[in-house]
């Protein structure tokens, strides 16, 4: 039962890490229907600019409060890793829209590969750790057992963070005429363009949503598992795009909850299962929901028109 | 909102000889900019550690360097631009016929002299190499890179079954390469199979595969089926790492036993080939002969994949990647169609696995990674789906190209002894992908041949041929 | 009264409803053998829909699509997968857009309609691969049987063309053709007269009345053009928002009011009564 409540705990935490990344993927395959591949490692690059950040603050600038020091580097990871993702759909998709279907994709892999390699080319090839962040526990309860179930500040702040953004963001989405626009697009391009949408500002907008959510989870993967290296964009960003597809590829509110049910699945099978096999589990995960349930739990069924 | 934006700056640009250096020269600046704001920080500090403290090493020098290249090439960028709407706004007479272009197509002009010429090249590659270099020994180098590229045209040839020609997007090709390769070397190690039994073996094991991951995924369309094959193939990948009792894990299998000629051992024995033909002994006799082995097995690839497409089960492939509702109105099964694209391609991948496999004597997971299918994947695309002999440039390209890096020793000279340009290889790669689908979206061959003919051939513009959507 | 008497196509209680809408309701109607059936109502009226559910796009949510053979036994086309419905039941079809494979020459259109037959003479690949069996006799045969289809459609002299390259009015014909490659019993067009000029639209009257007398083929068609449907067709069914509200010859269909109504519209006071005669 207490390891039942803590893997609760630590399931939900990652969870909301694939929940933040699921929604770039899952808005711009709303937008123009297609994986942005590069999103796994757009997340990993924002994970780096938050850890370098966090050293300059804390080493060079001399603040001693983590709770500021963590306030900034959010602000300036989510600021520099749109420009990212502005940058990417500008250069590398963009001049491919309309285009063979299978170009963007295409494309969107060899960003992928290039950005995993610059951070690896720029920053070494090794793990980097961070100083030590936020160490504190609030012990919920103590088991019979002597097992303590425990809530680190670490686990609030993710939480915590990841609601506000996701209001914020929801709010975004809802209220503005960004997000009336986006959904504009989504239905018909065209049409939107006719209307005095201006697609491609649209399109870009949403890059740089989705790669600020993505920024977001890296900096609260770096303080929460504390290291991060060149290759941890694949296997996050496959888990987050499986979290899309199982909320419902399009779907919002669906990539939050795909998010939360991957993160619950994989740590509960760590725990009760193997290790080893926790991404064969995901993965495996990928391919069922895919083949069985392809419109996910939130998604519209796709109609096959003849 | 303001205006909608579906025209593109090129209509909008006047046209003049002389192009606008202030604006070209804002532009530039702009361009600088953003790279400056890409660079920090992850260009302008460098984390090293030092023992269990990571330290920042300042780089601002590399960064104004990075950003001064981005500068000069944007401008260089709107130069060429400007000349070359120059020159297109200029009436010429071939002009009105760009779009009906009477002139023999990329594609017969690269069948009429291409083929032959890559067929003779490729047959007389180690000769030329033993001549150019001087000797067996030196030309080493040169047949392992002609080994490597064939293989990849044979992987991408093998692909090219499923993806050119079917249009199912597969992202998890290299998990048939990985069976194959494991095929041969778990039946070589504890069997003590031979090589010539281990390859039919391991195309059946592979098409096996390719059958059973085929079958529930292959209704699934577009991106969905793509990512499947991709999760498929990491958990071949990861089944092999964890499965350490079959595979021996990450530590992979070694001492795998090297092929024969038909027998006889390349060793330097009695028994041996070099002192059954009467040479001397070299080690190099082995290599030629991998080399020879991998040519015969990708033109039996080519081969097979040609006489496909004029068999109806090719036809019908392609009328899938065309139109996949219109071949079930005329009684043609889709799933059973795609079932034996996905399993013949599998199949040639299973081929080249058991040809790496006895080609490096050694198999582990870390051969067999995403980045592989991409690859091959980028030479199908590159090549123009489809076209066999685009697939082959595209392998050259791709694989070879990578290679001159290692030749650009010269740079050391201005980056300093430190710099070594082999570690930007899959760097470059990445963007070579993006400048390539940007540039050619359709592939560098994206005419198609008819497969059957009444009266005269025509290739076929790659804008009808669709791309399919599984 | 060809369809009552000697029925090729039995559709019993046909319904689709797709989540609240109900796209066909409750349809029966037969179609006769050698006739030309038309099927016409206006837009929306689910006239595609029911050509999906007899080919086997769509799984009817209720009722029985049989077909009769000529031998006389039956085959209940809604329990065939998709595929066999062609291959099996002899049903072929056209779309109401035009789906060709654009990339393939006309020619390699007309061979993958003789897919199945093919697939069998070149032993399901294995013999033809190697070279052997008599494959190359089939293909040489096959090649014949679409060398007739595009001297019959006159575009024989494109047959090295890519489909894509055709105007309108070839694809459509073109379309036909290759519908016509698998031998079909039946053979179900949907709007094949849409966008055509009058002179192709004549031409096209031409080319279904050949089929039917010099094959024996069943045609089911789905047309607006009235000139069209009243010169060529033996027997009309008209389907209004899903719901059959006439079946006959044409002569009484044309003066059916239910029909002139549907068409015309009619004013508003009207609907009502016009409704409660349907039993809408
Ligand atoms: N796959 C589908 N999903 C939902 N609604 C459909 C589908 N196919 C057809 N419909 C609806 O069924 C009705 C009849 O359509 P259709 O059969 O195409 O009419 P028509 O008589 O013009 O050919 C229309 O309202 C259409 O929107
Ligand atoms: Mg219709």
């Amino acid at each position: 039962m207490e390891i039942f409540v803590q893997q609760l705990i630590n399931g939900l935490t990652l969870g909301s890490i694939y929940g933040l990344i699921a929604i770039g993927y899952t808005m711009v395959f709303g937008i123009i229907g297609m994986v942005n591949f590069a999103h796994g490692d757009v997340f990993m690059l924002s994970a780096f600019i938050s850890l370098i950040f966090f050293l300059i603050l804390t080493t060079w600038l001399g603040i001693s409060s983590v709770a500021v020091a963590l306030l900034i580097v959010l602000v300036i990871a989510m600021v520099l890793t749109s420009l990212w993702g502005w940058a990417i759909e500008r250069i590398a998709y963009r001049p491919l829209r309309g285009s063979f279907r299978l170009a963007p994709l295409i494309s969107a892999i060899g960003v992928s590969i290039f950005l995993s390699n610059f951070v690896q080319v720029a920053q070494g090839a090794r793990n980097k750790p961070t100083p030590p962040m936020v160490q504190d526990v609030i012990v919920l309860f103590q088991g019979a057992s002597g097992y303590n179930v425990a809530l680190s500040y670490k686990q609030v702040i993710i939480m915590a963070v990841t609601a506000v953004l996701l209001t914020i963001f929801w709010y975004l989405v809802q209220k503005t005429s960004l997000g009336r626009a986006q959904r504009a697009c989504e239905q018909d391009r065209k049409m939107a363009a006719l209307l005095g949408i201006n697609v491609d500002r649209t399109i870009s907008l949403t890059f740089v949503i989705g790669a600020a959510l993505a920024s977001v989870a890296g900096t609260m993967y770096l303080l929460y598992y504390g290291v991060v290296s060149f290759n941890d964009g694949f296997v996050p960003g496959v888990k987050a795009f499986t979290a899309a597809v199982l909320g419902g590829i399009g779907s919002l509110p669906g990539a939050v909850l795909g998010g939360l049910i991957i993160g619950l699945i994989e740590t509960f099978w760590s725990a009760y299962f193997s290790i080893e096999y926790k991404d064969v589990a995901a993965f495996s995960i990928l391919a069922i929901v895919l083949i069985f349930m392809p419109s996910g739990i939130l998604g519209r069924p796709e109609v096959e028109k003849v | 909102m303001t205006a909608p934006s579906i025209t593109t700056t090129a209509q909008t640009q006047t046209v003049s000889r002389s192009f606008d250096l202030a604006a070209a020269f804002k532009d530039a600046a702009k361009t600088a900019l953003i790279m400056l704001g890409l660079s920090i920080p992850i260009l302008a500090y460098k984390t090293d550690q030092s023992g269990a403290d990571l330290f920042l090493t300042p780089r601002w020098g590399l960064v104004a360097i990075v950003c001064a290249i981005v500068f000069g090439l944007r401008l260089l960028i709107h130069a060429f631009t400007a000349s070359r709407s120059y020159a297109r706004a200029t009436p010429s007479p071939r002009q009105a016929t760009e779009l009906v272009d009477a002139s023999p197509s990329a594609f017969q002009k690269a069948s009429r002299f291409g083929i032959p010429f890559f067929l003779g090249v490729a047959l007389a590659f180690p000769f030329l190499v033993y001549l150019i270099q001087g000797g067996l020994t030196e030309s080493r180098y040169w047949v392992d890179l002609g080994i490597l590229i064939l293989t990849y045209v044979m992987l991408g040839w093998g692909l090219n079954i499923v993806v050119g020609l079917a249009g199912l997007l597969d992202l998890g090709y290299v998990a048939f390469y990985a069976v194959g390769a494991y095929t041969y070397a778990l039946l070589s190690t504890t069997f003590g199979l031979s090589f010539w039994i281990c390859l039919p073996l391991a195309g059946i094991l592979a098409a096996f595969w390719g059958m059973i991951l085929g079958f529930p995924v292959l209704r699934l369309r577009g991106d969905y089926l793509a990512i499947v094959t991709l999760a498929f193939g990491e958990i071949i990948r990861l089944v092999l790492i964890n499965w350490v009792d079959l595979t021996n894990g990450g530590a992979g299998i070694s001492s795998i036993p090297r092929a024969t000629f038909f027998g006889i051992p390349f060793t330097a024995g009695e028994d041996g080939f070099a002192a059954t033909f009467g040479l001397e002994f070299n080690g190099m006799h082995r290599m030629i002969f991998f080399y020879y082995l991998i040519l015969a097995l990708a033109l039996l690839t080519n081969f097979v994949t040609m006489r496909l497409r004029k068999l109806p089960v090719g036809r019908a492939w392609e009328a899938l990647r065309e139109d996949e509702i219109a071949c079930r109105s005329l009684g043609i099964n889709t799933t059973n169609t795609k079932l034996t694209a996905f399993s013949i391609g599998a199949m040639f991948g299973g081929f080249a696995g058991s040809f790496f496999a006895v080609r490096q004597g050694f198999v582990s997971p870390e051969s067999f990674n995403f980045l592989e299918s991409a690859i091959i994947l980028a030479i199908v695309v590159l090549g123009g789906m489809g076209s066999q002999i685009g697939v082959a440039i595209a392998a050259i390209v791709l694989v070879g190209g990578p290679e001159i890096l290692r030749n650009l020793t010269f740079l050391q000279a201005i980056f300093g002894s430190g710099f070594d340009p082999n570690e930007y290889r899959l760097l470059l790669f990445g963007v070579g992908m993006v400048a390539m689908m940007v540039w050619r979206p359709r592939g560098l061959i994206s005419e198609r041949e008819p497969s059957v003919i009444l009266k005269e051939r025509k290739a076929i513009s790659g804008s009808l041929v669709k791309e399919g959507h599984g | 009264m060809r369809w009552l008497q000697d029925p090729i196509l039995d559709v019993q209680h046909l319904t689709m409803r797709f989540g609240g809408l109900v796209a066909v309701n409750d349809l029966s109607f037969k179609a006769g053998r050698g006739d030309i059936t038309a099927l016409i109502g206006p837009n929306g009226a689910g006239k595609t829909t029911v050509f999906n559910c007899i080919t086997g796009f769509y799984k009817p949510t209720e009722g029985m699509v049989a077909l009769r053979k000529p031998d006389g036994s039956h085959l209940l086309l809604e329990r065939l997968p998709g595929y066999d419905i062609n291959w099996k039941g002899k049903v072929a079809r056209t779309f109401q857009n035009i789906r060709l494979f654009s990339g393939m020459t006309l020619l390699e259109n007309l061979l993958v309609a003789q897919h199945n037959p093919l697939m069998i003479s070149s032993g399901f690949t294995f013999l033809g691969v190697l070279g052997i069996g008599g494959y190359r006799k089939a293909e040489k045969e096959a090649i014949e049987k679409a060398k007739f289809w595009l001297e019959k459609t006159r575009l024989i002299d494109r047959a090295d063309e890519p489909a894509g390259d055709l105007p309108y009015g070839d694809q459509r014909r073109l379309e036909i053709a290759r519908a016509m490659c698998t031998d079909p019993l039946l053979l179900c067009l949907d709007e094949p007269a849409a966008g055509l000029n009058p002179r192709e639209s004549l031409e096209l009257n031409e080319l279904l009345l050949s089929i039917r007398r010099d094959h024996g083929t069943s045609i089911l068609l789905i047309e607006h053009d009235m000139s069209v449907v009243m010169q060529i067709s033996d027997h009309v069914v008209v389907l209004d928002y899903g719901t059959k509200i006439s079946d006959g010859a044409p002569a009484e269909v044309r003066d059916d009011p239910k029909v002139i109504a549907a068409y015309l519209g009619v004013p508003d006071e009207e609907v009502e009564q016009v409704e409660a005669e349907i039993g809408a």
